[in-house]
């Protein structure tokens, strides 16, 4: 006796089709061919049912899903290249990318990435279903730490950057400022201020042996002088500094 | 028939033509007065003196503010009527009676002694507050040595979060000069204790100064090679980057787009003659005392010509120069508000990328609006139109410091534009404070405030710390409001005043006709009708006009200030204010003790002469001229018996 065997997974429809021990052969054998047929309509209604289930999944304003909105023409100008189905296809592999770096697993693919109404302004939003449970959406948070933790390979895929490549929603993390242990005017402040302080002192040591130098020129000056007048003087007085020969000095001398 | 004041001693105080020609040919035998080492050096000294900052930030101002190439019309007329007649009075009186300013007017007559001490106070005054601008360039100047430059982007706030709110509010330039330079207070009152960072760069500043004025024009004269000429250097280089960059050429075309209805307005005109008045640094007293160490047959008047018309030509090539930036800036303002405008179209009709262009965007923007108008209201789409961004005039501090360097962080290779412009700044405005130096330190050493048997570098050195000490005020939180306090008030009525002294003191109590004669026997021919008309009636009814109406003008005005309060309600505007009612006892102190002194110290000096009148014979002290002691030793001597020979025949 035939034994239909009803896979454990198949659906209820299919379990109730069971034909009882006593039938005759004709019923068990179109019972057969009924039941591959229903099984192929089912799978193939699976098959197509599928994507309509993740389209319902993925929909604008979807609570688990991110627009994205791409400026390309702004980005790179003459060298902006064409948005189509193969960029898409590189995009939904990147996020696929960010999800297993962010959850350390081989399991994502493509296909968990959902991506639907695409504009021409290239915009469009997508949705992220967990590779175990196709029906299940990855929470908007996990997928907000996911693009953030990769945002910088993503651009580069894309050749763009925070600012062309938006995830509205998902702001970009400021870098951190590079501080320097020292400010750089200090150093420069150091340098100008050390070189004028140095000119200060060489230009004020200079004249100061310019004076010295002066100095013993005239007093060596002043001594021949004093040595002349000493002879000429009668009553010995002491002449101060360098002695003027236009001033005429006589009654000095000549005092009785 | 001449009008000349009765001027009794004048001919005793100075020295006559025959001892000029004396003193020339003796070698080293006025080594007590400092001499120039060449031509050169002198005229670039002085070009230094007069091209300043004003060249570069002000004329720019007024200029595009006052009908663009029409102003060149009364700006010409009064530099031909009113510059070159007063600088050629100033070059012409040092170099004949050869004394600073304070000699030259005690000399003229002793009542005006207080033109002299009136020039020496508003040189100080400037000094004081000119260097803290010189600190302020430097600090941008050792800041543009990195490669990004700081006031190109804001700072992350404290947790890392986002910006820094007060700069995201204004900008990154507003920020940095408001908050990272000055730490500005927003009150007058509120002095916000000194800023140590600014406190280094003044000190950096005046040291600057003291090494090239250490030894007087010795060093200076070898500084000024440099000051003098790199400014020039530098706006070339900037006009050949200005003309290259996008939207240049609209600048410069707005600002010699001559609109000759301005002309009418009597403001233009004031403002031409104010702008020719300062930017001459007349009445400093910097320039007689640069010019009383040349050789007494210098041609002063080829001089003052010469410099006059560097001095515009400058005025014009700096203005060419600084709008084709901003030109360049305003374009890049215009493109970024349109981009904007366009971005936002895009985004919230879903549009393509390249649908909306520049050049029909107003098409697009009207079809949309028909369409759907109140979406397009929701927007709050931006007005851009680069005539607003252009006339957005900015002059001061606000031009080099925030408008020009924002232009720079546009360019490519930014930093070396930064340390560029920020050399040229600091050259200009160390050359003028050479003269202002010069004009505070020589009535110093007149009026024997410094023992004569000190040096040199120790005057100048107790001169420059002392300055630095009370330029303190300036580095305070509060210290920009302070400095535009000085700015407005210390260096522009009693300049006016001073200068009207001169004129009519030179004219009408030296005598024009003894002036003509020094004139011809220093350059050889006398000088023509023009200047006769100039100095006798014009230019003093010139300065006279001006001065009643700046007098109106600021006596009338609102005393009000802009703060810079990021509290306040149309913040980043900047918050106008009203002076606390002690700022007028500061302003008094300012404005009035330069101007009053001059008729002070004439009464000091009469009232001195009155009572002290029988020991005026034999006192004589400000007499200082080798023939008048000749004569009173022979007065003395005349009386006494006939003294042999001695051996020597003294």
């Amino acid at each position: 006796m035939p034994s239909l065997t009803v896979p454990p997974g198949a659906p209820p429809i299919l379990q109730s089709l069971t034909v009882p021990p006593g039938a005759p052969p004709i019923l068990q054998s179109l019972a057969v061919t009924l039941e591959r047929m229903l099984v192929r309509i089912l799978v193939l209604l699976y098959l197509a049912g599928a994507p309509a289930l993740a389209q319902t999944l993925c929909q604008p304003n979807a609570s688990n899903g991110y627009r994205v909105r791409i400026s390309i023409k702004t980005a790179l100008g003459n060298q902006a290249y064409e948005w189509n189905e193969n960029e898409m296809f590189l995009f939904r592999a990147t996020m696929a990318f960010a999800m297993r770096r962010y959850y350390k697993t081989e399991t994502y693919n493509v296909d968990n990435i959902i991506v639907c109404n695409q504009t021409r302004r290239v915009s469009f939003w997508f949705v992220v279903i967990s590779p175990e449970n196709p029906t299940m959406l990855i929470p908007k948070a996990d997928v907000e730490k996911a693009v953030s933790m990769s945002r910088h390979r993503i651009n580069n895929a894309f050749l763009l950057t925070d600012r062309t490549l938006e995830f509205l929603g998902i702001y970009p993390t400021l870098a951190e400022p590079v501080n320097p242990d020292t400010p750089p005017w200090l150093i420069v402040f150091g340098v100008v201020i050390g070189a004028v302080f140095a000119g200060i002192i060489a230009l004020l040591v200079s004249s100061l042996l310019q004076k010295r130098r002066k100095e013993k020129g005239m007093m060596e000056d002043g001594q021949d002088e004093e040595d002349r007048q000493m002879k000429g003087v009668e009553n010995g007085i002491n002449l101060d500094g360098i002695y003027n020969r236009g001033f005429t000095d006589d009654d000095r001398f000549t005092k009785l | 028939m001449r009008l000349q004041l009765p001027n009794p001693g004048l001919e005793d105080r100075i020295l006559s033509h025959e001892e000029l020609d004396k003193l020339e040919t003796e070698e080293a035998g006025s080594g007590d007065r400092p001499k120039w080492d060449n031509k050169t050096q002198y005229m670039l000294t002085c070009v230094g003196f007069c091209v300043g900052l004003g060249n570069v930030w002000r004329f720019p101002y007024l200029c595009q503010s006052h009908g663009g190439g029409a102003f060149m019309i009364p700006f010409l007329i009064l530099l031909v009527l009113e510059g070159v007649p007063l600088l050629h009075l100033e070059f012409a009186i040092g170099q004949r009676l050869r004394k600073g300013s304070l000699g030259v007017w005690s000399t003229i007559h002793p009542y005006l002694a207080g033109v002299g001490i009136a020039s020496m106070f508003v040189s100080l005054m400037i000094s004081l507050y000119y260097n803290t601008i010189m600190a302020w360039v430097m600090w941008y100047l050792f800041n543009s040595f990195q490669e990004t430059l700081p006031w190109s982007q804001c700072p992350l706030n404290y947790n890392l979060t986002g910006l820094v709110s007060e700069c995201e509010q204004s900008s990154p330039v507003d920020y940095f000069w408001y908050r990272e330079t000055l730490n500005s207070t927003p009150d007058i009152g509120e002095n916000g204790g000194l800023q140590w960072w600014m406190v280094l760069c003044l000190v950096s500043a005046w040291a600057v100064l003291y090494i090239c004025i250490i030894r007087g024009i010795e060093t200076t004269g070898k500084a000024v090679y440099v000051t003098s000429t790199l400014p020039y250097v530098v706006l070339s280089i900037f006009l050949i980057r200005g003309l290259t960059l996008k939207g240049s050429l609209s600048g410069v075309v707005f600002l010699f787009t001559p609109n000759l209805t301005e002309l009418t307005n009597p403001t233009t005109w004031l403002d031409a003659g104010a702008q020719v008045f300062y930017s001459f640094s007349i009445a400093f007293g910097g320039l007689i005392s640069f010019s009383s160490y040349n050789s007494v047959h210098n041609n002063c008047e080829q001089d003052a010509v010469i410099i006059s018309a560097v001095n515009g030509f400058t005025s014009v090539y700096a203005a060419t120069v600084i709008y084709t930036i901003i030109g360049f800036r305003a374009t890049e303002r215009f493109d970024n508000c349109l981009g904007g405008n366009i971005l936002v179209l895009l985004n919230t009709f879903d549009l393509p990328e390249g649908n909306v262009t520049e050049s029909n965007y107003d098409q697009v923007l009207q079809s949309l609006n028909g369409t759907h108008p109140e979406v397009i209201q929701g927007l709050n789409l931006k007005t851009c139109d680069l005539n607003t961004f252009l006339s957005e005039g900015v002059e001061g501090t606000g031009l080099a410091f925030i408008v020009f360097t924002e232009a720079i962080t546009k360019m490519p290779a930014s930093p070396v534009w930064s340390v560029l412009f920020f050399i040229m700044l600091f050259c200009l405005g160390l050359s003028s404070m050479f003269g202002n130096i010069e004009g505070v330190l020589v009535p110093l050493q007149d009026l024997g405030v410094f023992p004569k048997s000190w040096p040199k570098e120790s005057t100048t050195g107790i001169t420059c710390v002392l300055c630095c000490i009370v330029g303190l005020i300036f580095v305070q939180g509060s210290g920009n409001y302070w400095l535009s306090l000085f700015d407005s008030y210390g260096g522009s009525i009693p300049l006016l005043i001073i200068a009207f002294c001169e004129m009519v003191g030179v004219v009408y109590l030296y005598g024009i006709d003894r002036f003509n004669d020094d004139i011809e026997f220093m350059i050889g021919h006398k000088p023509n009708l023009f200047w006769q008309i100039t100095w006798r009636f014009v230019s003093p009814a010139i300065m006279l006009v001006i001065f009643v109406f700046y007098f109106i003008t600021k006596v009338t005005e609102t005393l009000l200030y802009k703060t810079w309060n990021p509290e306040s309600e149309n913040f980043p505007t900047l918050e106008e204010k009203e002076y606390p009612t002690w700022i007028f006892v500061i302003i008094f102190i300012l404005a009035g003790i330069p101007g009053l002194s001059v008729p002070l110290t004439a009464i000091y000096k009469c009232l001195r002469n009155r009572c002290c009148k029988k020991d005026n014979e034999f006192k004589q002290d400000d007499l200082n001229t080798i023939a008048k002691q000749v004569h009173l030793t022979d007065e003395a001597t005349k009386n006494k018996p006939d003294i042999p020979e001695t051996a020597d025949g003294r």
